[in-house]
């Protein structure tokens, strides 16, 4: 990613060797003198155009003028470090709002435009200047526009591979129902990577609890196909292994259709209806006699 | 260094303290059926808890004996498998469907303790 974003950097620098930096100078100037006119214009076409429909008014502003002083500076020194960290630290403040990669874009070429305009209408008498002003203008405006495209997409690369991370932490949960019996729900899709996460999260946790018998729960896995029953026959296998019996519960009719046709071979996974069901199975392979205490009660009396 | 192969009431118990070269394994499997015999022993015990690789000459040695067991009146049960061993014999697909496990050496004696009163049961009936 980071190694991208130089590549591209360097690209839309190379123009900029044309000697045309003379220009940089007084084109900066120029947008420093009219920075309050051009900030607004900037802010109101952004309004107009119903970006950034998640953020007040205020704060629109206040963001536009930081962006506006970071945008000139590096115009001024060529160094997109400040810039690009602003841009990383923005999209972490504006991601959780569910600001789009195409508003933040958006915004960015609207800048552009904005002092692109203001550029034209200062050199209208001039083409010649206007011209050159504009060859030192434009490479570093397209830029600016993609180092904070790109950071703000790499931040939201980042934060979403975190937020997977998180996910698969949280959806295996190894649960003891009783003492050597293990329940585990099993919520979501099932690819290769999390069915052995899985394995090693459940042989870690028989070992552990030292269960002799486990629960799988798959009412919350939407589809079963091959690869989902194999790993499941996995991880099944793994568990005999280790000395632990396995019964696969909430299969419903519609996966239990699938499997058939698909012609899975799942002669040695011992399946149950439903979670209670499993639970109960597993509480009799124990040994476990369950009884409501009321029902017990009046044999006691009498 | 051979496995050492302790008496322990009607079982044997081979505790494997290392990896095993394959001509361990031969020999293991070799002592195991002799002592069956001269023992009349129930049972046999194999513990693996300290092998970090089986591999699939290692799991087919250990099923022969496991079957050989069998046929001379007696059940083996293979103790102490690792989380990521038995991961890794899966992928590998060494299942070892008819073969009896267990979690560690308590509970191979309480699994062949079982299997002992349910063979008398079914005698019984």
């Amino acid at each position: 990613m980071i190694a991208m974003q130089h590549d591209e950097v360097t690209l839309m620098q190379a123009p900029r060797t044309d000697g045309d930096d003379s220009c940089l100078p007084e084109l900066v100037s120029h947008l420093r003198d009219n920075r309050t006119r051009l900030r607004e214009e900037w802010a109101q076409r952004i309004t107009d155009a119903q970006l950034l429909g998640a953020m007040s008014e205020e704060e629109i502003f206040s963001e536009v003028t930081s962006v506006f002083d970071k945008y000139v500076d590096t115009l001024e020194t060529g160094s997109v470090e400040s810039l690009q960290e602003y841009a990383e630290d923005l999209s972490e403040r504006i991601i959780p709002r569910g600001v789009e990669t195409h508003e933040v874009l958006g915004i960015v070429l609207l800048l552009r435009d904005v002092l692109a305009r203001s550029l034209f209408q200062k050199y209208q008498e001039n083409f010649e200047l206007l011209n050159r002003v504009l060859d030192a203008y434009e490479p570093a405006a397209n830029r600016i526009a993609v180092i904070v495209g790109v950071s703000f997409v790499h931040e939201r690369e980042r934060v979403i591979g975190q937020q997977q991370a998180t996910i698969r932490e949280l959806s295996t949960p190894v649960l003891q129902v009783r003492e050597r019996l293990l329940a585990l729900p099993i919520i979501g899709e099932l690819d290769s990577q999390r069915a052995a996460q899985l394995t090693e999260q459940l042989l870690n946790a028989v070992r552990r609890n030292r269960a002799r018998v486990v629960v799988i729960d798959i009412t919350g896995v939407p589809s079963v196909d091959k690869n989902v029953a194999n790993h499941l026959v996995q991880t099944v296998r793994a568990c005999r292994l280790m000395g632990a019996a396995v019964l696969v519960t909430g299969l419903s009719s519609d996966i239990a259709r699938t499997l058939v046709t698909l012609g899975v071979d799942l002669s040695m996974m011992d399946t149950v209806g439903d979670l209670q069901g499993g639970i109960e199975e597993a509480e009799r392979l124990l040994g476990y006699e369950v009884r409501k205490a009321q029902a017990a009660s009046p044999e006691d009396k009498g | 260094m051979p496995v050492p192969i302790l008496k322990q009431g009607h079982y044997l118990v081979a505790s494997i303290q290392d990896a095993l070269s394959d001509g361990e394994v031969l020999e293991l499997q070799e002592n195991l059926l002799k002592q069956i015999g001269e023992f009349r022993a129930r049972g046999i015990i194999v513990d693996v808890a300290a092998m970090d690789v089986i591999d699939s000459f290692a799991s087919r040695s250990l099923r022969t004996v496991a079957l050989t067991t069998r046929l001379r009146g007696a059940e083996m049960v293979i103790v102490g498998i690792q989380p990521d061993v038995a991961f890794a014999m899966v992928r590998f697909g060494l299942y070892m469907d008819d073969i009896n496990t267990a979690l560690d050496l308590e509970e191979g004696l309480e699994f062949l303790d079982r299997w002992i009163a349910e063979r008398a049961d079914a005698d019984e009936g």
